[in-house]
Protein backbone atom coordinates (compact mmCIF):
# COMPACT_ATOMS: atom_id res chain seq x y z
CA UNK A 1 0.00 0.00 0.00
CA UNK A 2 1.49 3.40 -0.39
CA UNK A 3 2.11 5.42 2.37
CA UNK A 4 0.70 8.35 3.13
CA UNK A 5 4.29 10.18 3.63
CA UNK A 6 7.60 8.83 2.21
CA UNK A 7 10.63 10.84 2.45
CA UNK A 8 14.16 9.82 0.44
CA UNK A 9 17.49 10.83 1.17
CA UNK A 10 16.15 13.99 2.88
CA UNK A 11 19.35 16.34 3.17
CA UNK A 12 19.84 20.23 4.10
CA UNK A 13 22.57 21.68 4.33
CA UNK A 14 24.07 25.14 5.97
CA UNK A 15 27.32 25.90 4.91
CA UNK A 16 29.14 23.01 5.77
CA UNK A 17 26.73 21.45 8.79
CA UNK A 18 24.27 19.07 7.85
CA UNK A 19 21.07 19.62 9.44
CA UNK A 20 19.60 16.32 7.73
CA UNK A 21 22.00 14.09 5.76
CA UNK A 22 19.88 11.79 3.83
CA UNK A 23 17.23 10.94 6.11
CA UNK A 24 14.47 8.16 5.14
CA UNK A 25 11.03 8.19 6.62
CA UNK A 26 8.12 6.60 6.13
CA UNK A 27 3.96 7.52 7.72
CA UNK A 28 1.52 5.13 6.87
CA UNK A 29 -2.49 6.31 6.84
CA UNK A 30 -3.11 6.96 10.28
CA UNK A 31 -0.06 5.86 11.89
CA UNK A 32 1.05 7.85 15.02
CA UNK A 33 4.83 8.06 14.30
CA UNK A 34 7.21 9.90 16.36
CA UNK A 35 10.68 11.02 16.01
CA UNK A 36 13.04 11.45 19.12
CA UNK A 37 16.52 12.18 19.42
CA UNK A 38 18.99 14.72 20.98
CA UNK A 39 19.45 18.17 20.81
CA UNK A 40 20.14 19.61 17.61
CA UNK A 41 19.40 16.20 15.99
CA UNK A 42 17.55 17.34 13.29
CA UNK A 43 13.87 16.70 14.56
CA UNK A 44 12.44 20.48 13.62
CA UNK A 45 14.40 20.83 10.63
CA UNK A 46 12.86 17.34 8.84
CA UNK A 47 9.43 18.67 10.09
CA UNK A 48 10.02 22.14 8.43
CA UNK A 49 11.02 20.06 5.64
CA UNK A 50 7.89 17.78 5.30
CA UNK A 51 5.73 20.78 5.92
CA UNK A 52 7.59 22.85 3.03
CA UNK A 53 8.80 25.66 5.32
CA UNK A 54 12.25 24.83 4.55
CA UNK A 55 12.96 23.66 1.36
CA UNK A 56 15.22 20.02 1.02
CA UNK A 57 18.66 20.40 -0.47
CA UNK A 58 18.23 17.18 -1.55
CA UNK A 59 16.13 14.13 -1.72
CA UNK A 60 12.58 13.61 -2.02
CA UNK A 61 8.96 13.80 -0.28
CA UNK A 62 6.12 11.91 -1.36
CA UNK A 63 2.06 12.44 -0.14
CA UNK A 64 -0.16 9.81 -1.07
CA UNK A 65 2.34 9.22 -3.76
CA UNK A 66 2.39 12.24 -5.37
CA UNK A 67 5.93 14.24 -5.54
CA UNK A 68 5.51 17.63 -3.05
CA UNK A 69 9.21 18.14 -2.68
CA UNK A 70 8.90 21.31 -5.19
CA UNK A 71 5.72 22.85 -3.63
CA UNK A 72 5.78 25.11 -0.50
CA UNK A 73 3.89 25.28 3.11
CA UNK A 74 0.44 26.37 1.47
CA UNK A 75 0.15 23.55 -1.56
CA UNK A 76 0.96 21.07 0.86
CA UNK A 77 -1.23 22.35 3.48
CA UNK A 78 -3.79 22.29 0.95
CA UNK A 79 -3.10 18.36 0.29
CA UNK A 80 -3.28 17.98 3.85
CA UNK A 81 -0.35 18.62 5.86
CA UNK A 82 -1.26 20.64 8.97
CA UNK A 83 1.40 22.22 11.53
CA UNK A 84 1.38 22.51 15.04
CA UNK A 85 4.77 25.04 16.05
CA UNK A 86 7.35 24.45 18.78
CA UNK A 87 6.00 28.01 20.00
CA UNK A 88 2.23 28.54 19.55
CA UNK A 89 1.50 30.24 16.24
CA UNK A 90 -1.67 32.32 15.89
CA UNK A 91 -2.78 35.46 14.96
CA UNK A 92 -2.62 37.81 17.00
CA UNK A 93 -4.80 40.41 16.39
CA UNK A 94 -7.74 37.84 15.74
CA UNK A 95 -9.45 36.96 17.95
CA UNK A 96 -9.93 32.78 18.58
CA UNK A 97 -12.94 32.60 16.40
CA UNK A 98 -11.37 34.45 13.45
CA UNK A 99 -8.10 32.02 13.72
CA UNK A 100 -9.97 29.22 12.99
CA UNK A 101 -12.06 30.65 10.53
CA UNK A 102 -8.83 31.74 8.57
CA UNK A 103 -7.87 28.37 8.68
CA UNK A 104 -10.75 26.58 7.95
CA UNK A 105 -11.47 29.49 4.38
CA UNK A 106 -9.28 27.04 2.08
CA UNK A 107 -11.19 23.83 2.86
CA UNK A 108 -14.90 25.45 3.53
CA UNK A 109 -17.28 24.11 0.79
CA UNK A 110 -17.79 26.01 -1.92
CA UNK A 111 -22.08 26.39 -2.40
CA UNK A 112 -23.33 25.39 -5.95
CA UNK A 113 -24.79 28.63 -6.33
CA UNK A 114 -22.75 31.90 -5.05
CA UNK A 115 -23.72 33.62 -2.54
CA UNK A 116 -21.90 36.30 -0.65
CA UNK A 117 -20.31 35.16 2.52
CA UNK A 118 -21.12 32.04 1.67
CA UNK A 119 -17.98 30.43 2.37
CA UNK A 120 -16.90 32.74 5.36
CA UNK A 121 -20.66 31.44 6.88
CA UNK A 122 -19.48 27.35 6.34
CA UNK A 123 -15.98 28.32 7.64
CA UNK A 124 -17.66 30.06 11.04
CA UNK A 125 -19.86 26.75 11.43
CA UNK A 126 -16.38 24.93 11.73
CA UNK A 127 -14.58 27.03 13.55
CA UNK A 128 -17.68 27.14 16.30
CA UNK A 129 -17.30 23.17 15.54
CA UNK A 130 -13.40 22.64 16.60
CA UNK A 131 -13.21 25.70 19.27
CA UNK A 132 -16.01 23.60 21.12
CA UNK A 133 -13.69 20.32 20.52
CA UNK A 134 -11.12 21.31 21.92
CA UNK A 135 -12.51 23.42 24.81
CA UNK A 136 -11.91 27.33 23.88
CA UNK A 137 -15.81 28.03 22.60
CA UNK A 138 -16.53 30.52 25.21
CA UNK A 139 -13.44 32.42 24.30
CA UNK A 140 -13.96 32.70 20.78
CA UNK A 141 -14.11 36.43 21.32
CA UNK A 142 -10.83 36.92 22.80
CA UNK A 143 -7.89 38.08 20.50
CA UNK A 144 -5.48 35.62 20.35
CA UNK A 145 -3.11 37.36 21.68
CA UNK A 146 -4.61 37.72 24.94
CA UNK A 147 -4.81 34.10 25.33
CA UNK A 148 -3.06 32.36 27.69
CA UNK A 149 0.13 29.86 26.59
CA UNK A 150 -1.56 27.00 27.23
CA UNK A 151 -4.96 28.55 25.00
CA UNK A 152 -2.81 29.40 22.14
CA UNK A 153 -1.76 25.74 22.01
CA UNK A 154 -5.44 24.32 21.76
CA UNK A 155 -6.34 27.27 19.60
CA UNK A 156 -3.78 26.37 17.47
CA UNK A 157 -4.35 22.59 17.39
CA UNK A 158 -8.28 23.67 16.12
CA UNK A 159 -6.90 26.08 13.59
CA UNK A 160 -4.55 22.96 12.44
CA UNK A 161 -7.63 20.36 12.27
CA UNK A 162 -9.54 22.84 10.85
CA UNK A 163 -7.63 22.31 7.83
CA UNK A 164 -8.60 18.78 7.60
CA UNK A 165 -5.30 17.37 7.40
CA UNK A 166 -4.58 13.65 6.37
CA UNK A 167 -0.97 14.38 8.18
CA UNK A 168 -0.45 16.64 11.51
CA UNK A 169 2.79 17.46 12.16
CA UNK A 170 3.36 18.42 15.83
CA UNK A 171 6.92 19.93 17.15
CA UNK A 172 6.65 19.82 21.02
CA UNK A 173 2.87 20.24 21.48
CA UNK A 174 3.81 19.91 24.96
CA UNK A 175 6.36 21.99 25.70
CA UNK A 176 5.33 24.79 28.49
CA UNK A 177 1.92 23.04 29.52
CA UNK A 178 1.43 22.61 32.84
CA UNK A 179 0.71 18.21 34.02
CA UNK A 180 -2.85 18.93 33.69
CA UNK A 181 -2.48 20.28 30.33
CA UNK A 182 -0.57 17.60 29.38
CA UNK A 183 -2.97 15.00 29.97
CA UNK A 184 -5.61 16.84 28.60
CA UNK A 185 -3.74 16.80 25.20
CA UNK A 186 -2.75 13.26 25.04
CA UNK A 187 -6.31 12.32 25.77
CA UNK A 188 -7.40 14.86 22.80
CA UNK A 189 -4.55 13.89 20.34
CA UNK A 190 -5.58 10.01 21.39
CA UNK A 191 -9.30 10.24 20.35
CA UNK A 192 -8.43 12.00 17.19
CA UNK A 193 -9.85 9.98 14.09
CA UNK A 194 -7.65 7.44 12.34
CA UNK A 195 -7.99 9.21 9.11
CA UNK A 196 -5.14 11.70 10.44
CA UNK A 197 -1.66 10.45 10.92
CA UNK A 198 0.57 12.46 13.49
CA UNK A 199 4.30 12.40 13.12
CA UNK A 200 5.15 14.11 16.87
CA UNK A 201 8.57 15.61 17.60
CA UNK A 202 8.44 15.15 21.07
CA UNK A 203 11.55 15.28 24.08
CA UNK A 204 9.36 13.29 26.53
CA UNK A 205 9.72 9.84 25.76
CA UNK A 206 6.70 9.05 28.31
CA UNK A 207 4.31 10.96 25.89
CA UNK A 208 5.60 9.31 22.87
CA UNK A 209 5.19 5.79 24.42
CA UNK A 210 1.98 6.43 25.34
CA UNK A 211 0.61 7.66 21.94
CA UNK A 212 2.83 6.49 19.30
CA UNK A 213 2.69 3.19 17.64
CA UNK A 214 5.94 4.12 15.63
CA UNK A 215 9.30 5.46 16.52
CA UNK A 216 12.20 6.70 14.72
CA UNK A 217 15.37 8.38 16.23
CA UNK A 218 17.78 11.03 14.67
CA UNK A 219 20.84 11.72 15.85
CA UNK A 220 22.95 14.53 14.13
CA UNK A 221 21.26 14.33 10.88
CA UNK A 222 20.88 10.77 10.51
CA UNK A 223 18.59 7.87 11.44
CA UNK A 224 19.42 6.01 13.77
CA UNK A 225 16.40 3.59 14.48
CA UNK A 226 13.16 3.01 13.03
CA UNK A 227 10.64 0.60 15.03
CA UNK A 228 7.52 0.01 17.66
CA UNK A 229 8.29 1.96 21.22
CA UNK A 230 8.98 -1.82 22.43
CA UNK A 231 11.84 -2.10 19.62
CA UNK A 232 13.24 1.31 20.34
CA UNK A 233 13.08 1.30 23.77
CA UNK A 234 15.23 -2.65 23.87
CA UNK A 235 17.63 -1.09 21.46
CA UNK A 236 21.14 -0.77 22.55
CA UNK A 237 21.63 1.49 19.81
CA UNK A 238 19.27 4.23 20.30
CA UNK A 239 20.78 4.34 24.55
CA UNK A 240 23.94 4.29 22.71
CA UNK A 241 23.08 7.43 20.71
CA UNK A 242 21.06 9.20 23.26
CA UNK A 243 24.49 8.83 25.46
CA UNK A 244 26.51 10.09 22.95
CA UNK A 245 23.94 13.10 22.06
CA UNK A 246 23.60 14.24 25.45
CA UNK A 247 27.73 14.20 26.35
CA UNK B 1 -17.17 48.53 29.60
CA UNK B 2 -14.39 51.05 28.94
CA UNK B 3 -14.53 49.59 25.61
CA UNK B 4 -17.90 50.48 24.99
CA UNK B 5 -17.35 54.20 25.68
CA UNK B 6 -14.08 53.68 23.07
CA UNK B 7 -16.60 52.74 20.39
CA UNK B 8 -19.43 55.15 21.63
CA UNK B 9 -16.35 58.47 21.74
CA UNK B 10 -15.30 57.11 18.12
CA UNK B 11 -18.56 57.65 17.06
CA UNK B 12 -19.00 60.71 18.27
CA UNK B 13 -16.22 61.76 16.81
CA UNK B 14 -16.84 60.31 13.17
CA UNK B 15 -20.73 62.22 12.95
CA UNK B 16 -18.93 65.55 14.09
CA UNK B 17 -15.75 65.14 11.59
CA UNK B 18 -18.74 64.30 8.92
CA UNK B 19 -20.79 66.72 9.54
CA UNK B 20 -17.96 69.33 9.97
CA UNK B 21 -17.32 68.07 6.12
CA UNK B 22 -20.25 68.32 4.69
CA UNK B 23 -21.05 72.47 6.84
CA UNK B 24 -17.29 73.51 5.19
CA UNK B 25 -18.49 74.87 1.97
CA UNK B 26 -20.47 77.34 3.84
CA UNK B 27 -18.59 78.05 6.85
CA UNK B 28 -15.26 79.06 5.20
CA UNK B 29 -13.96 80.94 2.15
CA UNK B 30 -13.44 79.59 -1.40
CA UNK B 31 -9.74 79.20 -0.90
CA UNK B 32 -10.22 77.02 2.35
CA UNK B 33 -12.83 75.11 0.27
CA UNK B 34 -10.32 74.51 -2.34
CA UNK B 35 -7.49 73.57 0.31
CA UNK B 36 -10.32 71.32 1.90
CA UNK B 37 -10.72 69.27 -1.67
CA UNK B 38 -7.19 69.17 -1.92
CA UNK B 39 -6.84 67.58 1.66
CA UNK B 40 -9.58 65.23 0.81
CA UNK B 41 -7.47 63.68 -2.02
CA UNK B 42 -4.66 63.33 0.07
CA UNK B 43 -6.82 62.01 2.63
CA UNK B 44 -7.60 59.37 -0.15
CA UNK B 45 -4.11 58.40 -0.42
CA UNK B 46 -3.36 57.93 3.38
CA UNK B 47 -6.01 55.93 3.52
CA UNK B 48 -4.28 53.54 0.70
CA UNK B 49 -1.15 54.01 2.57
CA UNK B 50 -3.22 52.54 5.27
CA UNK B 51 -4.45 49.83 3.63
CA UNK B 52 -1.34 48.74 3.08
CA UNK B 53 0.86 49.67 5.55
CA UNK B 54 -1.85 48.91 8.51
CA UNK B 55 -3.66 45.93 7.14
CA UNK B 56 -1.62 44.43 4.83
CA UNK B 57 1.67 45.11 7.37
CA UNK B 58 3.73 46.61 3.67
CA UNK B 59 4.89 49.82 5.29
CA UNK B 60 5.02 52.19 2.28
CA UNK B 61 6.45 55.50 1.31
CA UNK B 62 5.59 54.91 -2.86
CA UNK B 63 2.02 55.51 -2.39
CA UNK B 64 3.14 59.16 -4.41
CA UNK B 65 3.46 56.75 -7.30
CA UNK B 66 0.27 55.43 -8.32
CA UNK B 67 -0.74 59.32 -6.91
CA UNK B 68 0.75 60.54 -9.56
CA UNK B 69 -0.49 57.99 -12.20
CA UNK B 70 -3.81 58.89 -11.88
CA UNK B 71 -3.61 62.52 -11.08
CA UNK B 72 -1.40 62.87 -14.88
CA UNK B 73 -3.81 59.99 -16.30
CA UNK B 74 -6.90 62.64 -15.45
CA UNK B 75 -5.27 65.71 -16.20
CA UNK B 76 -4.63 63.95 -19.82
CA UNK B 77 -8.07 62.71 -20.27
CA UNK B 78 -9.44 65.52 -19.09
CA UNK B 79 -7.51 67.97 -21.50
CA UNK B 80 -7.77 65.74 -24.54
CA UNK B 81 -10.89 63.08 -24.30
CA UNK B 82 -13.61 63.76 -21.56
CA UNK B 83 -14.82 66.09 -19.02
CA UNK B 84 -16.78 63.23 -17.47
CA UNK B 85 -15.73 62.80 -13.27
CA UNK B 86 -16.31 58.64 -13.30
CA UNK B 87 -14.69 58.44 -16.13
CA UNK B 88 -11.37 60.08 -14.58
CA UNK B 89 -11.70 58.32 -11.92
CA UNK B 90 -12.18 54.92 -13.91
CA UNK B 91 -9.09 55.68 -15.84
CA UNK B 92 -7.13 57.10 -13.14
CA UNK B 93 -7.60 54.19 -10.75
CA UNK B 94 -6.77 51.65 -13.83
CA UNK B 95 -3.40 53.97 -14.25
CA UNK B 96 -2.85 53.70 -10.02
CA UNK B 97 -3.44 50.08 -10.27
CA UNK B 98 -1.45 49.69 -13.76
CA UNK B 99 1.87 51.41 -11.75
CA UNK B 100 1.02 49.37 -8.40
CA UNK B 101 0.93 45.63 -10.37
CA UNK B 102 4.08 47.14 -12.34
CA UNK B 103 5.20 47.18 -9.14
CA UNK B 104 4.39 43.74 -7.32
CA UNK B 105 7.41 41.81 -8.36
CA UNK B 106 9.63 44.50 -6.54
CA UNK B 107 7.30 44.42 -3.24
CA UNK B 108 5.94 41.05 -2.92
CA UNK B 109 9.50 39.49 -2.08
CA UNK B 110 10.36 42.18 0.53
CA UNK B 111 8.68 42.90 4.08
CA UNK B 112 9.36 45.61 6.77
CA UNK B 113 12.24 48.29 6.35
CA UNK B 114 13.17 46.87 3.25
CA UNK B 115 9.54 47.90 1.29
CA UNK B 116 9.97 51.01 3.01
CA UNK B 117 13.49 51.59 1.12
CA UNK B 118 11.42 50.15 -2.34
CA UNK B 119 8.76 52.10 -2.30
CA UNK B 120 10.51 55.26 -1.63
CA UNK B 121 12.78 54.15 -4.02
CA UNK B 122 9.65 54.00 -6.73
CA UNK B 123 8.11 57.19 -5.61
CA UNK B 124 11.62 58.83 -6.13
CA UNK B 125 11.31 57.24 -9.92
CA UNK B 126 7.86 58.35 -10.65
CA UNK B 127 8.86 62.36 -9.47
CA UNK B 128 11.78 62.15 -11.74
CA UNK B 129 10.11 60.41 -14.86
CA UNK B 130 6.78 62.66 -14.36
CA UNK B 131 9.25 65.45 -14.29
CA UNK B 132 11.04 64.59 -18.01
CA UNK B 133 8.22 63.27 -19.57
CA UNK B 134 7.12 66.60 -20.96
CA UNK B 135 5.46 65.52 -24.14
CA UNK B 136 3.01 63.78 -21.72
CA UNK B 137 3.12 65.39 -18.43
CA UNK B 138 4.25 69.06 -19.15
CA UNK B 139 7.88 67.95 -17.65
CA UNK B 140 8.55 70.28 -14.20
CA UNK B 141 5.93 73.15 -15.22
CA UNK B 142 3.24 70.08 -14.91
CA UNK B 143 -0.16 70.58 -17.06
CA UNK B 144 -1.41 73.34 -16.76
CA UNK B 145 -5.51 74.58 -17.37
CA UNK B 146 -7.47 71.32 -16.62
CA UNK B 147 -11.36 71.83 -17.81
CA UNK B 148 -13.61 71.24 -14.88
CA UNK B 149 -15.27 68.44 -14.57
CA UNK B 150 -19.12 67.22 -14.51
CA UNK B 151 -19.92 64.49 -12.33
CA UNK B 152 -21.67 62.63 -14.91
CA UNK B 153 -22.93 62.39 -18.58
CA UNK B 154 -25.93 65.11 -18.31
CA UNK B 155 -25.24 66.70 -15.12
CA UNK B 156 -23.84 70.14 -15.10
CA UNK B 157 -20.17 70.99 -15.04
CA UNK B 158 -18.40 71.53 -11.10
CA UNK B 159 -17.54 75.33 -11.91
CA UNK B 160 -17.52 76.51 -8.22
CA UNK B 161 -14.48 75.19 -5.40
CA UNK B 162 -17.84 74.34 -3.46
CA UNK B 163 -18.90 72.20 -6.07
CA UNK B 164 -15.75 70.68 -6.51
CA UNK B 165 -15.29 70.12 -2.96
CA UNK B 166 -18.66 68.45 -3.10
CA UNK B 167 -17.86 66.32 -5.47
CA UNK B 168 -14.54 65.40 -4.10
CA UNK B 169 -16.04 64.49 -0.81
CA UNK B 170 -18.95 62.14 -2.28
CA UNK B 171 -15.92 60.09 -4.11
CA UNK B 172 -13.98 59.94 -1.02
CA UNK B 173 -17.04 59.27 1.24
CA UNK B 174 -18.18 55.84 -1.58
CA UNK B 175 -14.51 54.98 -1.63
CA UNK B 176 -13.26 54.85 1.81
CA UNK B 177 -16.99 53.22 2.32
CA UNK B 178 -16.09 50.46 -0.15
CA UNK B 179 -12.50 49.81 1.58
CA UNK B 180 -14.42 49.65 4.62
CA UNK B 181 -16.91 47.19 3.42
CA UNK B 182 -14.45 45.42 1.82
CA UNK B 183 -12.58 45.00 4.87
CA UNK B 184 -15.15 43.38 6.29
CA UNK B 185 -15.22 40.36 4.14
CA UNK B 186 -12.56 37.41 4.35
CA UNK B 187 -10.36 39.82 2.18
CA UNK B 188 -9.92 42.12 4.96
CA UNK B 189 -9.59 38.92 7.89
CA UNK B 190 -6.95 37.26 5.65
CA UNK B 191 -5.02 40.43 4.82
CA UNK B 192 -4.74 41.53 9.13
CA UNK B 193 -3.81 37.32 9.34
CA UNK B 194 -1.17 37.78 6.86
CA UNK B 195 0.07 41.07 9.09
CA UNK B 196 -0.01 39.11 12.14
CA UNK B 197 1.87 36.11 10.99
CA UNK B 198 2.68 35.25 7.41
CA UNK B 199 4.25 31.74 8.34
CA UNK B 200 1.29 30.52 10.42
CA UNK B 201 -1.08 31.66 7.43
CA UNK B 202 1.37 29.50 4.70
CA UNK B 203 0.70 26.92 6.87
CA UNK B 204 -3.17 27.15 6.47
CA UNK B 205 -2.92 26.66 2.92
CA UNK B 206 -3.02 30.27 1.85
CA UNK B 207 -0.95 32.15 -0.84
CA UNK B 208 -0.07 34.83 1.13
CA UNK B 209 1.96 36.44 -2.01
CA UNK B 210 -1.42 37.07 -3.78
CA UNK B 211 -3.11 38.46 -1.00
CA UNK B 212 0.01 40.59 -0.70
CA UNK B 213 -0.15 41.28 -4.43
CA UNK B 214 -4.28 41.70 -4.45
CA UNK B 215 -3.45 44.39 -1.47
CA UNK B 216 -0.94 46.54 -3.46
CA UNK B 217 -2.73 47.01 -6.55
CA UNK B 218 -5.90 47.72 -4.66
CA UNK B 219 -4.26 50.26 -2.73
CA UNK B 220 -2.41 51.71 -5.90
CA UNK B 221 -5.90 51.89 -7.45
CA UNK B 222 -7.56 54.15 -4.36
CA UNK B 223 -3.81 56.24 -4.71
CA UNK B 224 -4.71 56.47 -8.61
CA UNK B 225 -8.45 57.67 -7.89
CA UNK B 226 -7.15 60.21 -5.01
CA UNK B 227 -4.99 61.60 -7.72
CA UNK B 228 -8.21 62.52 -10.35
CA UNK B 229 -9.80 64.10 -7.14
CA UNK B 230 -6.28 66.08 -6.88
CA UNK B 231 -6.99 67.38 -10.61
CA UNK B 232 -10.75 68.15 -10.32
CA UNK B 233 -9.87 70.38 -7.05
CA UNK B 234 -6.96 72.45 -8.39
CA UNK B 235 -7.47 71.77 -12.11
CA UNK B 236 -3.60 71.96 -12.11
CA UNK B 237 -0.98 68.72 -11.35
CA UNK B 238 2.88 69.35 -11.75
CA UNK B 239 5.49 67.05 -9.84
CA UNK B 240 5.80 68.93 -7.17
CA UNK B 241 2.69 67.46 -5.69
CA UNK B 242 4.29 64.01 -5.71
CA UNK B 243 7.91 64.16 -3.53
CA UNK B 244 9.06 62.84 -0.70
CA UNK B 245 7.43 64.94 1.63
CA UNK B 246 4.19 64.34 0.25
CA UNK B 247 5.25 60.81 1.08
CA UNK B 248 6.76 61.18 4.59
CA UNK B 249 3.41 63.67 5.36
CA UNK B 250 1.02 60.67 4.34
CA UNK B 251 2.29 58.24 6.49
CA UNK B 252 2.90 60.83 9.50
CA UNK B 253 -0.51 61.83 9.10
CA UNK B 254 -1.47 57.54 8.75
CA UNK B 255 1.08 56.93 11.93
CA UNK B 256 -0.78 60.04 13.93
CA UNK B 257 -4.46 58.70 13.01
CA UNK B 258 -3.52 55.05 13.44
CA UNK B 259 -1.74 52.88 10.88
CA UNK B 260 -4.76 50.46 11.25
CA UNK B 261 -7.57 52.66 10.85
CA UNK B 262 -8.73 53.63 7.47
CA UNK B 263 -10.80 56.39 9.29
CA UNK B 264 -8.20 57.17 11.13
CA UNK B 265 -5.79 57.58 8.23
CA UNK B 266 -8.12 60.01 6.37
CA UNK B 267 -8.82 62.24 9.91
CA UNK B 268 -4.86 62.10 10.92
CA UNK B 269 -3.52 62.78 7.45
CA UNK B 270 -6.00 65.99 6.77
CA UNK B 271 -4.68 67.43 10.03
CA UNK B 272 -1.40 67.05 9.20
CA UNK B 273 -1.95 68.23 5.77
CA UNK B 274 -3.71 71.21 7.78
CA UNK B 275 -1.24 71.72 10.04
CA UNK B 276 1.88 72.06 7.06
CA UNK B 277 -0.15 74.33 5.19
CA UNK B 278 -0.59 76.77 8.90
CA UNK B 279 3.05 76.22 9.43
CA UNK B 280 3.89 77.23 5.85
CA UNK B 281 2.49 80.72 6.76
CA UNK B 282 3.70 81.09 10.22
CA UNK B 283 7.23 79.69 10.29
CA UNK B 284 7.84 79.99 5.98
CA UNK B 285 10.48 78.04 5.46
CA UNK B 286 10.93 75.87 8.70
CA UNK B 287 8.18 73.60 8.24
CA UNK B 288 9.16 71.10 7.20
CA UNK B 289 11.67 70.72 10.32
CA UNK B 290 8.88 71.23 12.40
CA UNK B 291 6.96 68.31 10.65
CA UNK B 292 10.31 66.27 11.15
CA UNK B 293 9.66 66.93 14.21
CA UNK B 294 6.25 65.75 15.24
CA UNK B 295 6.78 62.61 13.13
CA UNK B 296 10.09 61.37 15.37
CA UNK B 297 7.55 62.52 18.54
CA UNK B 298 4.54 61.11 17.54
CA UNK B 299 6.60 57.42 16.61
CA UNK B 300 8.03 57.31 20.12
CA UNK B 301 5.50 58.63 21.96
CA UNK B 302 2.33 57.41 20.86
CA UNK B 303 1.18 54.39 23.08
CA UNK B 304 0.46 51.17 21.93
CA UNK B 305 2.13 49.30 18.72
CA UNK B 306 -0.95 49.66 16.15
CA UNK B 307 0.34 53.51 15.79
CA UNK B 308 3.54 52.22 14.54
CA UNK B 309 4.27 51.42 10.42
CA UNK B 310 5.44 47.29 11.09
CA UNK B 311 8.60 48.00 9.20
CA UNK B 312 9.58 50.24 12.37
CA UNK B 313 8.12 48.63 15.18
CA UNK B 314 11.01 45.96 16.92
CA UNK B 315 13.84 47.34 14.71
CA UNK B 316 14.06 51.18 15.96
CA UNK B 317 11.62 50.76 18.54
CA UNK B 318 11.49 48.14 21.35
CA UNK B 319 7.47 48.34 21.16
CA UNK B 320 6.11 46.08 23.44
CA UNK B 321 7.95 43.75 25.95
CA UNK B 322 7.11 40.05 24.15
CA UNK B 323 4.72 37.68 26.21
CA UNK B 324 6.25 36.14 29.21
CA UNK B 325 8.71 32.78 27.99
CA UNK B 326 7.40 31.70 31.09
CA UNK B 327 4.27 29.27 30.97
CA UNK B 328 4.26 28.53 34.74
CA UNK B 329 3.66 32.43 34.94
CA UNK B 330 0.55 31.79 32.67
CA UNK B 331 -1.00 28.50 34.30
CA UNK B 332 -3.72 27.43 34.92
CA UNK B 333 -6.20 27.85 31.92
CA UNK B 334 -9.19 29.55 33.07
CA UNK B 335 -10.92 27.81 30.20
CA UNK B 336 -11.53 24.09 32.03
CA UNK B 337 -10.11 22.68 29.24
CA UNK B 338 -11.50 19.84 27.62
CA UNK B 339 -8.79 19.37 25.62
Amino acid sequence: MTPLLSAHGVTVRYGSLAALDGVDLRIDHGQRHALIGPNGAGKSTLLDVLGGATPAGGGRVCLAGRDVTRLGPAARARRGIGRIHQRPAVFSTLTATQNVVVAALPHALRPGRWRPGARRSAAERTAGAWLERVGLDDLGGIPAGQLAHGQRRQLEIAMALAGRPRLLLLDEPAAGLSAVEVGRLVEFLRALPRAVAVLLVEHRLDLVYALCDQVTVLRDGRTVATGTPAEIRASDRVRQAYAEGVS
Amino acid sequence: MRDEAVRALRRGVAVLVLAGLLLAPWAVDDYTVALLARTLALGLVGVSVALLTGVAGLPTLGQTAPYAAGAYASAVVGSRLSDVGVVHLAVAAAAGAALAAATVPLVVAARGVIVLMITLAVGELAVTVVGRWRSVTGGTDGLAGVPPVRPLWGLPVLATDRARYLYALVVVAVLVGAVLLILRTRVGLLLRAGRDDEARLRASGHRVAAHVAAAHVAAGAVAGAAGSLLVVAQQFVSPADFGFDTSALLLLGVVVGGVASVGGALVGTAVVIAARDWLFGVLPGHAPLVLGVAFVVTVYLLPGDAHRPPGVRGRLLPGRPPRPADPAAERPSPTGARA
